[in-house]
């Protein structure tokens, strides 16, 4: 369970732009919860990830994760407990290195107490493998290849399997499939709910996408100003439309939803 | 072409090569794995030669090889002590180091700007009966480098390895692993410096004394050896990146050998050295523009000859 609380945050304070991106944020995300979050330009969506996976320090408030203060831990802590994912899919990987090294790095999380001079065993090997053939990429046969000859698409799976292969506390997942073409995001987003629901993970997702927003897990938060104006689940939820959704935003926010790519997913979708 | 490379000369291109080849090595970790570049290797190099003369004048020549380059290690972590604690830049962390290094290197010294080895034995007496008097300084040489490479090749494979190359690769991606940058930065320094100081021991028995300003532009050659390498051998996999090393560290003497047979005054080595850095250097770029300039040679006359037959 991860658990937020009247958390702030303020970008270059006392200066001309000083901006306050997190407002007292309250949220409590109950284990096997898969929320998907939306909002505005600039709401604060990356920040709130950024301080729960410890990027920096929260000015204000507190953050537990199963009831343990993990406030003032240090990022490469917290990273044990929790997986993230960004929209650019260079950021989880290292390209001059193999898939098979890659998977290794991220398998550390498993196990603390394994020595550092042991080397890629025979069984990891045989999980790598496994676990890469689920993605259906064809990547289980070119695990010595460096990752930086991978399409993003591929690269963005790669890393969903790696932030998960030691399944985390909570998920993170910022716009994790923006950066991808169409086909390719369809793909990662049913890899996406196939890995969270088989390993039962408590998962947030920011997405620009209103109809993933509304479809995929089983609640539905949206963020404006630093604040979190919106938490929908249950039947309040499964009434509701995209349109339903974005009055309902003018009316928690005090104005319309400003963030184009939202509203041109809408004209899409 | 023979009068130029005698025998002798060619063995002892070799063994300076070898011998270098560990600095080369060195930054291999630092500068191409790690991605700082480490300027405090010049100091490095003379403590690990100050240090291990000391030992060896001493009596305990094999004993100077470690304690050597537990100094560097030390170097190397206060390098690292500078950078992750301490928030300094890579570049500005390796010149304070190196400046400081100079006093220490002094001390070490007994405050004598040279010391010499002539009447103490060193690796390379003892183990002149074993290989005949025109090979052992070679053999003992390379076989020290292939150890070194062989122990290297093991280290970059263990997770430990795998998170200092990943830390130079995608440090936010180490971070992720749960692994703190700042562990694998200082362990890949301490390792690199290890390799330099032994570097500097080994020159300093092999030379038989050991000099103040003996590492002064050492990180420019170990990155001309090391570019000379790469652009040879390329950069596909660990092994080939570390025998490009040694490679490059070889060419690099060979030139020096022939510079010197051709009466180059050695007042002008350095000069040489810096010229040679600049070339290889450039070379991967110069090459890159080259195929821009044709390119566009092609292009313009391609757009000539179109206007004129209309
Ligand atoms: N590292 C930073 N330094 C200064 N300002 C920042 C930083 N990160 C985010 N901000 C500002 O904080 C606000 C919230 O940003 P962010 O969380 O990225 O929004 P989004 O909801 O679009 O992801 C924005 O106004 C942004 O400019
Ligand atoms: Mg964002």
């Amino acid at each position: 369970m991860l658990k937020l609380t009247n958390v702030r945050k303020v970008f270059n304070q006392g200066t001309v732009n000083e901006k306050l991106a997190l407002d007292g944020v309250n949220l409590t995300v109950e284990d096997g919860d898969f929320a998907t979050i939306v909002g505005s330009n600039g709401a604060g969506k990356s920040t709130l990830f950024n301080c729960i996976g410890g990027s920096f320090l929260v000015d204000e408030g507190s953050i537990f994760l199963d009831n343990r203060d993990i406030t003032f831990v240090p990022e490469y802590r917290r990273a044990v407990e929790i997986g993230r994912l960004f929209q650019d899919p260079m950021k989880g990987t290292a390209p001059h290195m193999t898939i098979e090294e890659n998977l290794a790095l991220a398998y550390l999380r498993a196990d603390k107490k394994k020595s550092v001079f042991s080397r890629i065993s025979k069984e990891e090997r045989t999980l790598f493998r496994e676990r890469l053939a689920l993605l259906e990429m064809g990547l289980e046969d070119r695990m010595k290849q460096p990752v930086g000859l991978l399409s993003g698409g591929q690269r963005q799976a790669l890393t969903l399997l790696m932030a998960t292969l030691v399944p985390p506390k909570i998920l993170l997942l910022d716009e994790h499939t923006a950066a991808l073409d169409p086909a390719t995001a369809d793909k990662v987003i049913a890899l996406t709910k196939r890995i969270v629901e088989e390993n039962h993970l408590a998962c947030l997702m920011i997405t620009h996408n209103m109809h993933s927003a509304l479809e995929m897990g089983n609640r539905t938060l949206m963020m404006d100003a630093g604040r979190i104006v919106l938490d929908i689940r249950g039947e309040e939820r499964a009434g509701m439309t995209v349109d339903g959704l974005l009055e309902k935003f003018s009316a928690g926010a005090g104005k319309k939803l400003d963030n184009d790519r939202i509203l041109f997913s809408k004209v899409e979708g | 072409m023979s009068s130029l490379l005698s025998l002798p000369v060619a063995i002892s291109a070799f063994e300076l090569g070898f011998i270098y080849a560990l600095v080369a090595l060195a930054l291999f970790l630092s500068y191409s794995i790690l991605n700082i570049a480490d300027l405090s290797t010049d100091g490095c190099f003379t403590l690990g030669c100050a240090v291990g003369a000391q030992v060896a004048i001493m009596g305990h020549p094999v004993l100077a090889l470690f304690v050597a380059m537990a100094a560097g290690v030390c170097s190397g972590y206060v390098m690292s002590f500078l950078q992750t604690k301490l928030g300094v830049e890579s570049i500005l962390a390796g010149i304070i180091v190196n400046t400081g290094l100079y006093t220490v290197n002094l001390a070490v010294m007994g405050f004598s700007s040279n010391l010499s080895l002539f009447k103490c034995e060193t690796i390379y007496s003892l183990t002149k009966d074993w290989f005949g008097p025109d090979w052992y300084k070679l053999v003992v040489s390379a076989a020290i480098v292939v150890v070194v490479c062989m122990f290297l090749k093991w280290f970059l494979g263990t997770r430990l390895g795998l998170s200092i190359r990943a830390t130079g690769d995608n440090e936010d991606m180490v971070r992720a692993s749960s692994i703190n940058p700042g562990f694998t930065i200082t362990v890949g320094l301490c390792v690199s410096g290890a390799m330099t100081a032994l570097s500097g021991c080994l020159i300093g028995q092999y030379q038989k004394s050991c000099d103040i300003n003996l590492g002064t532009g050492m990180v420019t050659i170990a990155l001309a050896s090391l570019i000379i390498g790469e652009t040879l051998v390329g950069k596909r996999t660990v092994t080939r990146r570390m025998i490009g090393a040694v490679l490059g560290s070889c060419i690099y003497r060979f030139v020096i050998a022939i510079a010197l047979r051709l009466h180059m005054p050695t007042e002008c080595l350095k000069l040489v050295s810096a010229v040679i850095v600049a070339i290889a250097i450039a070379a991967p770029y110069l090459k890159d523009r080259a195929v821009f300039q044709k390119r566009k040679l092609a292009a313009a006359s391609a757009a000539k000859g179109g206007r004129k037959s209309c």
